[in-house]
């Protein structure tokens, strides 16, 4: 069953800029979507159009029966603690401890005066706990988030997100600013987390390889427009050309999997693979 | 490997910064030289009365003695009362003024506010920075009477302009991605300033208050001479009386009070980061 549903969804800025043209596409449940493609092509503007973050000027967007591009007001703050979302610079609140981070999640769900005065219900106290221990950071609740390191904010923003029971889950560039190790990691964090919940992904990323190793299906944005859709064997380098433009895509793989072995032992890439 | 051998003839070899506010090298000397000849007429238009200057320092020099022998006992009594009416007044219209300039400042935030809000908002905080304290006092005392309610009024008045612009300026500079982030947990407005905004501008907002406290201090001595209470009316007194022993030991007071809100402001600063 298809759990989200995009039909012809675009979006012009004001200065007149096409960023998405008539994109289409469905997603079903448990299924992680890779979304590729050049700097520029539309990836963040179409998942941030998912959850409004960004207005789409055309199209529908379904989620489970629900069209998120009329709500507005309550109804749109309802569709978006459905959809949990995790940023490419982590978007913690810096200043907060990695719980209220994480109890963030459940801003959408509760009223002002017990989020003001940090009274959540038990049953999110539990959540927080047990999800912070699935991501690896258990003795971590009471420090601020600015005193994490790159990795452990990710996780955080991982628990946030998932702390809001989401029916979805958008994941913009999540490895930009990671090491590769660091990258697998939560990449591998992200899908896992997906398959438990039988929860469909879009992830917005850079890193061809990542993308092909971590996902189901690949989607391959252009200029705005989908140009590629399939799995992540497909990707031959007629598809890459078509995605990203002239370039010797052999000569990248070659390197790539030379560079891969040389630093095996050290990094410790193919880790758990 | 052999590198080719530069070959400057090709290149330019020097180089100069591009004018960046006058481009045309004519009109540039022209202005600067024009500005210049200005300068020299308008010092010249400057009078000096060096007689009454000489006549002055005399009098200068009895103020400076009086400050070298303080008197605190013989007006005791007119300096403690001034200085608790002073203080009071200064920690009233302080509170006052942040508890006012809170709501303002959001209002005045473009990123928080609609705009017609924020128009609104702008419009207090310019009323309140057009008009110097003296001249708000004035007319405040001409409406309340002398004392130190016109004083109490008159420093959270100006409190409001110069706290609700330096709030609203940082609430504008925060970071926007850790509110988009709250923003896609399906928070509320509130939600939004209380658990993305307000730690992002918390410690801007003690040390701006802490700030206008020591301001609102030194005003206070200002405005007292206007009719406004507090420690200023007891030194405008002991100055009309040439009383400048007196006078001496409430300037040396006011530096003194003045020192220990500095220091304790930077450490409490310190704290709240």
């Amino acid at each position: 069953m298809n759990v989200l549903k995009l039909d012809k969804l675009s979006k012009t800025y004001a200065t007149g800029d096409t960023a998405l043209n008539h994109v289409s596409f469905e997603v079903p449940a448990g299924q992680v979507l890779g979304l590729i493609g050049p700097s520029g092509a539309g990836k963040s503007t179409l998942i941030r159009c998912i959850n409004r973050l960004v207005e789409p000027t055309g199209g529908s967007i379904t989620l489970g029966g629900t069209d998120l591009v009329r709500l507005r007001g309550t109804a749109l703050r309802r569709a978006r603690r459905r959809i949990g979302m995790i940023f490419q610079e982590y978007a913690l609140v810096e200043r907060l401890t990695v719980m209220e981070n994480v109890l963030s999640g459940r801003l959408g769900y509760v009223p002002v005066w017990r989020s003001f005065l940090r009274r959540y219900s038990a049953e999110d106290i539990s959540k927080a706990f047990s999800l912070l221990e699935q991501v690896g950071l258990s003795q971590q609740y009471n420090k601020r988030a600015d005193a994490l390191s790159g990795g452990q904010r990710q996780r955080v923003g991982i628990a946030r997100a998932l702390e809001q029971d989401p029916e979805l889950l958008l994941v913009d560039e999540p490895t930009a600013s990671l090491d590769p190790k660091t990258s697998r990691q939560i990449m591998r964090l992200i899908g896992s987390a997906c398959r438990e919940r039988d929860l469909p992904a879009i992830i917005n990323i850079h890193d061809v390889m990542l993308a092909q190793q971590f996902t189901d299906r690949i989607i391959g944005l252009r200029a705005g427009e989908v140009v590629f859709d399939g799995p992540p064997g497909g990707l031959t380098d007629e598809v890459l050309t078509r995605i990203y433009g002239d370039e010797d895509w052999t000569q990248m793989r070659g390197e790539e999997a030379e560079g891969d072995e040389s630093r095996t032992p050290a990094v410790d890439l193919a880790d758990g693979i | 490997m052999d590198s080719p051998s530069p070959r400057p003839s090709i290149h330019p070899v020097s180089w100069k910064r591009q004018p960046v506010l006058f481009t045309h090298t004519g009109w540039r000397r022209a202005i600067y030289a024009g500005a210049f000849i200005y300068l020299i007429l308008a010092m010249q238009s400057i009078e000096v009365d060096w007689q009454r200057v000489y006549l002055g320092l005399d009098r200068g020099w009895k103020f400076v003695e009086g400050f070298l022998l303080p008197d605190f006992t013989t007006r005791w009594h007119d300096i403690r009362a001034g200085l608790i009416e002073s203080l009071t007044m200064t920690l009233t219209s302080t509170v006052a003024g942040v508890l006012v300039s809170v709501p303002i400042g959001i209002g005045a935030a473009r990123n928080l506010a609609p705009m017609p809000i924020y128009l609104a908002c702008r419009g207090i905080i310019t009323l309140s920075r057009s008009f110097q304290e003296i001249i708000i006092a004035i007319l405040l005392v001409a409406m309340f009477g002398f004392g130190p309610f016109a004083g109490f009024l008159t420093l959270a008045f100006a409190s409001i302009g110069f706290l609700s612009k330096l709030l609203a300026e940082d609430i504008e500079a925060c970071d926007r991605s850790q509110i988009e982030a709250i923003r896609a947990t399906g928070a509320s407005w509130w939600q939004v300033v209380n658990y993305a905004v307000q730690p992002q501008v918390m410690p801007r907002l003690v040390g701006l208050s802490l700030y206008r406290l020591d301001i609102n201090f030194r005003e206070s001595a200002v405005i007292g001479i206007v009719g406004a209470g507090g420690i200023g009316a007891t030194l405008n007194t002991a100055i009309d009386r040439y009383e400048y022993d007196s006078a001496g030991a409430i300037l040396i007071i006011v530096i003194a009070i003045v020192l220990v809100v500095e220091y304790s402001s930077s450490y409490i600063r310190r704290w709240v980061q």
